[in-house]
């Protein structure tokens, strides 16, 4: 019996696309080769693992504490925002997040539509619908940065506030 | 505590390794859904949501079906051209930080 696509996919052909690259970008390759061509020499070292931990979720999910981490930093704490963490209230929800010094495709698309990148009123939805159990009263965002020991750091920050916080879940969101 | 990527950045996030991983093939920036795209985002996040509950093992990654419409972003995004012949522009001067 054919497999059933996922709900909401499709088997169109990827019209455009290269076969003879993967389809999905290698964000990876596609960095070095940018910068290698620009004359910076030492690529980039990326974060590797061979595994990670695992813990499995505490409590039914319709129990559940659940929050949010973002890259984006409320626009009022953009003086601060490159050396520190910080939790910012989820209610009212954010109309506009600063987002101009992070990586993403700023030929193809925008960050107008906050919840495109983090979604407090979606997670709204879904707790209304009795889904999650609640909405963390804050979210958090954390700084990026090349030095990973500046990064360990902070994620061991963000740590500390999903804890106080009571958290059971998190949605971690990169732009 | 449980958690879960929602992220377009596949071999950066896969290469780090995290225990559950929603994929968004979109373009970097709108991670959750397209802008506005209010069904397309609750898919998203529905989707997080369900592998919290249902991965049993790490490294668990689920490419949630959502499409831009084109695929002209893949090739601009980074493009060598632009590095070698661009006038010197907002991505050039950007720092490396997915």
């Amino acid at each position: 019996m054919p497999e059933e696509p996922f709900a909401g996919g499709s088997n169109k052909p990827m019209d455009g696309v290269d076969p003879a690259l993967r389809s999905h970008i290698s964000y990876i390759d596609r960095s070095r080769e940018y910068y290698r061509a620009k004359g910076f020499v030492t690529p980039y070292r990326w974060i590797k693992h061979r595994s990670s931990p695992f813990t499995p979720l505490r409590r039914p999910l319709s129990e559940a504490t659940v929050g949010v981490v973002t890259t984006s930093f409320p626009p009022e704490a953009v003086e601060g925002r490159s050396k520190a963490v910080m939790a910012s209230p989820s209610s009212p929800t954010p109309d506009v997040m600063y987002t101009s010094d992070l990586f993403w495709h700023k030929k193809a698309t925008h960050t107008d539509d906050v919840e495109s990148f983090l979604p407090l009123k979606t997670l709204r939805t879904l707790r209304a619908q009795g889904r999650i159990g609640a909405l963390s009263d804050r979210y958090y965002s954390i700084p990026t940065r090349h030095s990973h020991r500046q990064t360990k750091g902070f994620a061991a920050e963000i740590v500390a506030l999903c804890r106080e916080d009571g958290l059971d879940a998190v949605l971690l969101v990169p732009l | 505590m449980s958690t879960v990527v929602i992220g377009s950045a596949r071999d950066v996030v896969e290469e780090c390794a995290v225990p559950r991983f929603a994929f968004t093939d979109l373009p970097l920036g709108n991670p959750c859904g397209k802008p506005y795209d209010r069904a397309m985002q609750l898919m998203v996040v529905e989707t997080a949501l369900d592998l919290l509950e249902c991965a049993f093992t790490g490294q668990t990654t689920v490419r949630v079906p959502v499409e831009w419409g084109d695929d002209a972003w893949r090739d601009s995004y980074m493009a060598v051209s632009s590095a070698v012949n661009g006038p010197l522009g907002h991505e050039q001067t950007d720092r490396l930080d997915v």
